[in-house]
């Protein structure tokens, strides 16, 4: 089917610090990757400049979606293609009810948001103010939710596990494999195995844990350090060799 | 504080209309000040145009709506006519004082619960004209109230001076709502001077919005919480556009013990400057305050100051502040952006959320002038 998404050469700078220096990463139509990485490697640094934020200078290379050159794409006009985006620190925002937001991500549709908000257990916190005293989960549950609603064909998730406790973390999977397109229900008069056959969706999910992996399926895995990707493989492999050695190991492999 | 040249102003008008007599226009004004001009979903209404009162009616037993200078006559008022302020204050008071033109007395009975609003309206209709007004409102022991007031002019209008004086006497128990909204035309200058005492257990409640604000307006209306247990709250919404001045505060004295009060202020600038004032003077034991000023500055010509002022006078006294100016944060339009929408769309619904409040009974047209309003915040950007 061809890639949906393709970074090519990235070089990004943010200050005067070069974070990014050259990173190369093709998601193809229906697949999910995870992107690995230590703190401070760059992992969000990409997905800002991939959506052309301020403070993030892409200084060389270039992002197609759909084979379309993005580079230099408002934020607003790279959400109309389809990307979006779960914030892995979404801000505050006095004043606007969540419920306003999902209405114009909906486009209106009040029975998907009412629909959505209960699967996420978010009904009573759609007449509460944007992240106004949501605790952790809360926020990575809004997110989730308003991203259900926009139903976009690229989705990055910047650790939609962190701060979700245990109850939820299954929740919060099951939101992800149904904004993907990989949990249907069997209300349709089609065979499930149909339906999934033809999801074209694609996600590229940072994980600090991997436990998200647990819930949703990883096709492709990559280490990201030092600006650059260093590896690729299969993200359990991957995520269980940063677990047993740490990233050392993924220093040590690469100097090799 | 700038200098105000008054004789530029008429001190006197032939032209004044009736409430009934008003254009499609200018009721269109009306509205937007909060002013229903058939009167409808009000428990009575007052009208003033320019120096003539021409509506003066209630629909609710226990509720008495006067001319001033009719309420004057009859009963005298030594116990409310300039017993809340000083005449000699300023400048302003002291014209207020020698030119009473006219103005309300509006009065709750005793225990009366008045269900729906009742709407004053101060209107100016000929340009370059001078309005001193003298209001009264007393909530008697035990009644409930919310009064609106409307200050606005005709739209032909460009310049003038109001000058409005207002005491107002919430008694034991009792509660007023004072809602007021200014929409002026940009070369108009305003002066309004409030005062407001507060008995045993009475709750004083005012919203301010001015959306359409004056060349030059200032005001720092006071609320004295003289008996125990008295509360008073203000909240402001405030937008300045280019070219005008508003030098506005709320002030609560706490004078008696277990008293509590709440500042509340927004401001958007979208060129003008603000002087966002609060102050809290706590006088008495166990006596609570919050000042909140908030300032969201849309053009780097405007100006916004916040100016939170706590002063503690005995033991006990528990009073704080947060005061936040600064432009929208980056951040929260990128947020927004990348979930599709325009930067356009994104300001304005920032801004939106800052200025809302939840202000209870505000009137609908008026929710609708705060949005219209907000739409138009856009082009200033």
């Amino acid at each position: 089917m061809g890639e949906l998404l393709k970074v090519e050469g990235l070089h990004v700078e943010v200050g005067e610090k070069e974070v990014l220096s050259g990173v190369n990463l093709e998601i193809g139509w229906g697949e999910v990757h995870a992107l690995f990485g230590p703190n401070g490697s760059g992992k969000t640094t990409l997905i800002c400049a991939i959506f052309g934020f301020e403070g993030y200078r892409i200084t060389q290379g270039r992002v197609l979606f759909q084979g379309e050159d993005i580079t230099h794409l408002t934020p607003y006009e790279k959400a109309r293609r389809g990307l979006g985006l779960s914030f892995q620190r979404p801000p505050v925002i006095r004043g606007l009810k969540l419920k306003q937001l999902a209405e114009i991500c909906a486009k209106q549709d009040g029975k998907l948001i009412e629909e959505y908000a209960k699967r996420l257990n978010l009904t009573e916190h759609l007449e509460r103010e944007l992240n106004v005293g949501f605790s952790g989960g809360e926020m990575k549950r809004a997110e989730l939710f308003l991203l259900l609603l926009q139903d976009p064909l690229m989705v990055f998730l910047d650790e939609p596990e962190s701060g979700v406790d245990l109850e939820n973390i299954a929740l919060v999977g099951q939101a992800i494999n149904r904004l993907l397109g990989r949990k249907v229900e069997p209300e349709s008069e089609r065979p499930i195995k149909e339906l999934l056959r033809e999801r074209r969706k694609s996600a590229l999910i940072i994980t600090h844990t991997g436990h998200i992996l647990d819930y949703v399926e990883a096709d492709q895995g990559h280490v990201l350090l030092g600006g650059k990707i260093v590896c690729r493989g299969n993200p359990r492999e991957i995520l269980h060799t940063i677990k047993e050695y740490g990233y050392e190991e993924c220093y040590r492999c690469f100097r090799r | 504080m700038s200098e105000i040249d008054l004789s530029q102003f008429l001190e006197r008008t032939d032209l004044s209309k009736d409430l009934r007599d008003l254009s499609k226009e200018e009721k269109e004004a009306l509205l937007r000040a909060g002013i229903e001009p058939e009167g409808k979903g009000r428990s009575g209404s007052f009208f003033m145009c320019d120096h003539k009162v021409s509506e003066c009616s209630v629909k609710q037993e226990g509720l008495e709506v006067l001319p001033i200078q009719v309420a004057l006559e009859r009963y005298g008022l030594e116990d409310y006519l300039w017993r809340a302020l000083d005449p000699e204050r300023d400048l302003f008071t002291k014209r207020a004082e020698e030119h009473l033109e006219g103005g309300y007395f509006i009065r709750a009975f005793s225990g009366a619960k008045v269900l729906f609003p009742l709407q004053a309206c101060l209107y100016i209709s000929v340009d370059r004209l001078a309005q001193d007004i003298h209001n009264i409102i007393i909530a008697e022991e035990g009644a409930e109230l919310h009064v609106i007031t409307g200050c606005t002019t005709s739209p032909h209008v460009r310049s003038g001076l109001h000058v409005g004086v207002s005491e107002f006497y919430v008694k034991k128990g009792a509660k007023l709502i004072f809602t007021m909204v200014h929409n002026w035309p940009e070369e108009m200058v305003v002066r309004p001077r409030t005062a407001v005492i507060v008995e045993e257990g009475g709750v004083y409640i005012s919203n301010y919005i001015c959306l359409l604000p004056a060349k030059d307006i200032q005001a720092y209306p006071t609320a004295y919480l003289r008996g125990p247990g008295a509360i008073a709250t203000f909240q402001s919404v405030l937008l300045a556009r280019k070219g005008s001045l508003m030098d506005l505060g709320s002030r609560a004295v706490l004078e008696a013990p277990d008293t509590r009060a709440e500042i509340i202020s927004r401001s958007v600038s979208t060129g003008g400057t603000i002087i966002a004032r609060g102050h809290l003077v706590g006088k008495a034991p166990r006596v609570k305050g919050h000042l909140e000023c908030r300032g969201l500055l849309l053009s780097s010509e405007g100006v916004i100051h916040a100016v939170p002022e706590l002063e503690a006078r005995a033991e006990e006294v528990e009073m704080s502040h947060e005061a936040a100016v600064g432009k929208i944060a980056r951040e929260e339009l990128e947020y927004l952006m990348a979930r599709g929408l325009t930067q356009e769309e994104a300001t304005s619904l920032i801004v939106k959320g800052f200025l809302s409040m939840d202000i209870g009974g505000l009137p609908e047209a008026l929710k609708y002038e705060l949005d219209a309003i907000i739409a138009q915040t856009k082009d200033a950007l």
